[in-house]
């Protein structure tokens, strides 16, 4: 268990503008993703928790020991937070073999504990072969795999990851999830983990907290968050294409329907709890959740082909107004000569962003 | 006339010792230098800088007045060691101390700093204590360019002549070094004697230059 409230600020230079990080969360063991774009601070709260850098106030408790308290003026240094921390180069010490990176931090062990200790991690994270190994002797995976061993060694309360995937072809990420999902089930342990992959999110967050200029604009379950975006601003930081402004027409919770007025047409939605007649909302709408057709009608809007773009597994099409469609290959061969394209939108794809 | 090869010996034995010992000092100053913030911190750098650009014959008076038989410190070492410091072979030592130690801070400090921020995060992270830190993860990682720092530092303090000659005077068999020693032969006319050991100082400080710049380019490529 983690609770992390902090404030950090840097002033403005003439080199750079200023930024202030003000988080409050709590994870209990688990992964814990922190999403958002570079310069979110996502890196930096990390290094506040690990004690790299100090926060100007706020108070992060470890299980039930405090960190960091600046009103009662408690710092612990780094050695003894007892954090694991994955480098984003993994910090192997390169003159030092793997096996040696694991006795480095096995040293709190009882001396005959120590051996067993770290063939075990060794073995338990297939490096026992590469042991009298050098870091760069060593596979890229390989690395991460010591980098992650070493770092549990020293039995942490908590394990930070900065941005572990980064630079991973797609066959060594997937062994990394796999890794992560075993790990979360066998130790008892908060995971956090950094990124700005929305990928990771869904493959292996428990909880996703989405970071906005040093802020956490939304938290919860990443199935939740993509469903219902918090703000316009989120639905874009999460990459949600089809966003657009809407204002409500009539709103029917009887037959769960609502009339919307959004890029120049009427168009019928879900019921939409809480929301008045008038309101100016956000919608979006799941590119692979609209269909193309050839006539007008209910539903639907007149757009124009911009682009054609082809995906590993589909076919994406953007029009004028700003709209996007996915649609499987096969479906796409048999509307590529279409004369007229219009894109329906059928009742459910609408949502709304909170 | 035979060559009285004395001098070379004091010579090597009196830069061996103020090497070890500017290590010792050079190290802990490029720590602190490195790695600490503190007031006065670029007064400490230009103070320890200052044995590089000082004429060695102001750093000698300097000394002479600090390590005198007059001197808190002169006194104290004679009524420890029982003879005075100065006009010693021991002076010797401490003048090429003070000229090592300015090459051994800059490079070392450098050298520190350019250790990967990382690798001590990590090691923070896994408990180890900044002593422990420093000697197995710092010092290792810098090791090649503090050799190499190390090695010119020693190759300094054997030619001292200057801050020597202040402090330690010229008398033979008991602190006259080689420098001194030319010195001394190309006054008195002793030609061969200049000429040899000329030769030999050179040919020593070329090979040394020539290792110390073939460990730094090897730590270049690592």
């Amino acid at each position: 268990m983690i609770e992390v409230r902090l404030a950090k600020r840097f002033l403005a230079t003439s080199e750079s503008p200023g930024f202030s990080l003000e988080v409050d969360f709590r994870a209990s063991a688990g992964v814990t993703v922190l999403f958002g774009s570079s310069g979110a601070g996502k890196t930096l709260t990390l290094d506040c928790i690990a004690g790299f850098t100090n926060p100007n106030s706020g108070r992060i408790m470890l299980d039930d020991g405090i960190v960091y308290d600046a009103a009662a003026g408690v710092n612990l240094r780094p050695r003894d937070r007892q954090c694991g921390y994955v480098f984003q180069n993994y910090a192997l010490f390169p003159h030092m073999t793997l096996r040696d990176n694991l006795a480095f931090a096995a040293e709190r062990h009882p001396r005959l504990e120590r051996h067993r200790k770290i063939t075990e991690m060794l073995e338990r994270f297939r490096l026992l072969e590469f042991a009298g190994r050098y870091p760069h002797e060593v596979s890229g995976g390989q690395k991460q795999r010591c980098s992650i061993a070493r770092s549990l060694v020293s039995a942490p309360r908590v394990l930070l990851l900065d941005e572990p995937a980064r630079g991973l072809d797609a066959a060594l990420r997937d062994d990394l999830y796999a890794l992560l999902r075993e790990l979360r089930s066998e130790l008892r342990i908060p995971i956090l983990l950094v990124t700005h992959d929305l990928s990771d999110c869904f493959s292996l967050a428990d909880t996703l907290l989405v970071y906005l200029d040093g802020r956490i604009v939304q938290a919860g379950e990443p199935r939740k968050v993509f469903d219902r975006p918090a703000s316009p601003a989120v639905a874009r930081i999460l990459g949600i294409t089809n966003l657009f402004e809407a204002e409500i027409l009539a709103l029917d919770p009887g037959r769960n329907t609502s009339r919307l007025r959004a890029l120049g047409h009427e168009l019928t939605g879900t019921y939409y709890p809480g929301r008045l007649r008038g309101d100016r909302v956000w919608v979006f709408a799941p590119p692979e959740d609209l269909q193309i057709q050839t006539r007008a009608g209910e539903n639907r809007v007149p757009v124009k082909l911009i682009r054609m773009v082809d995906r590993p597994q589909s076919v994406r099409l953007e029009f004028l107004p700003e709209i996007a469609v996915e649609m499987s290959r096969h479906e796409y061969e048999q509307q590529r000569d279409n004369k007229d394209w219009f894109v329906a939108f059928p009742p459910g794809s609408l949502r709304v962003t909170g | 006339m035979p060559i009285d090869w004395f001098p070379l010996w004091l010579s090597l034995r009196v830069a061996s010792l103020a090497t070890v010992i500017s290590l010792g000092i050079g190290l802990w100053l490029a720590y602190l230098l490195a790695n600490r913030e503190f007031r006065g911190k670029e007064l400490v750098d230009a103070i320890v800088t200052l044995p590089l650009v000082l004429p060695p014959t102001v750093l000698g008076y300097y000394l002479l007045v600090m390590l005198g038989r007059m001197s808190p410190i002169g006194r104290i070492y004679e009524s420890v060691f029982g003879g005075p410091l100065v006009f010693t072979w021991q002076a010797a030592v401490v003048a090429s101390t003070l000229h090592a130690i300015p090459l051994l801070v800059k490079s070392a400090r450098a050298a520190l700093s350019s250790v990967d921020r990382s690798y001590e995060r990590a090691a923070r992270t896994l408990g180890a204590s900044e002593w422990r830190l420093f000697w197995r993860v710092t010092i290792p990682l810098a090791r090649r360019s503090i050799v190499a720092a190390t090695v010119l530092a020693f190759a300094r303090s054997l030619g001292d002549f200057g801050a020597t000659l202040m402090i330690a005077g010229d008398i033979p068999h008991r602190t006259q070094t080689a420098s001194i020693a030319i010195y001394d032969a190309v006054e008195s006319g002793n030609t061969m004697v200049a000429q040899t050991l000329v030769l030999t100082i050179s040919l020593l400080t070329i090979g040394i230059v020539y290792a110390a710049n073939r460990l730094e380019r090897r730590q270049v490529r690592a």
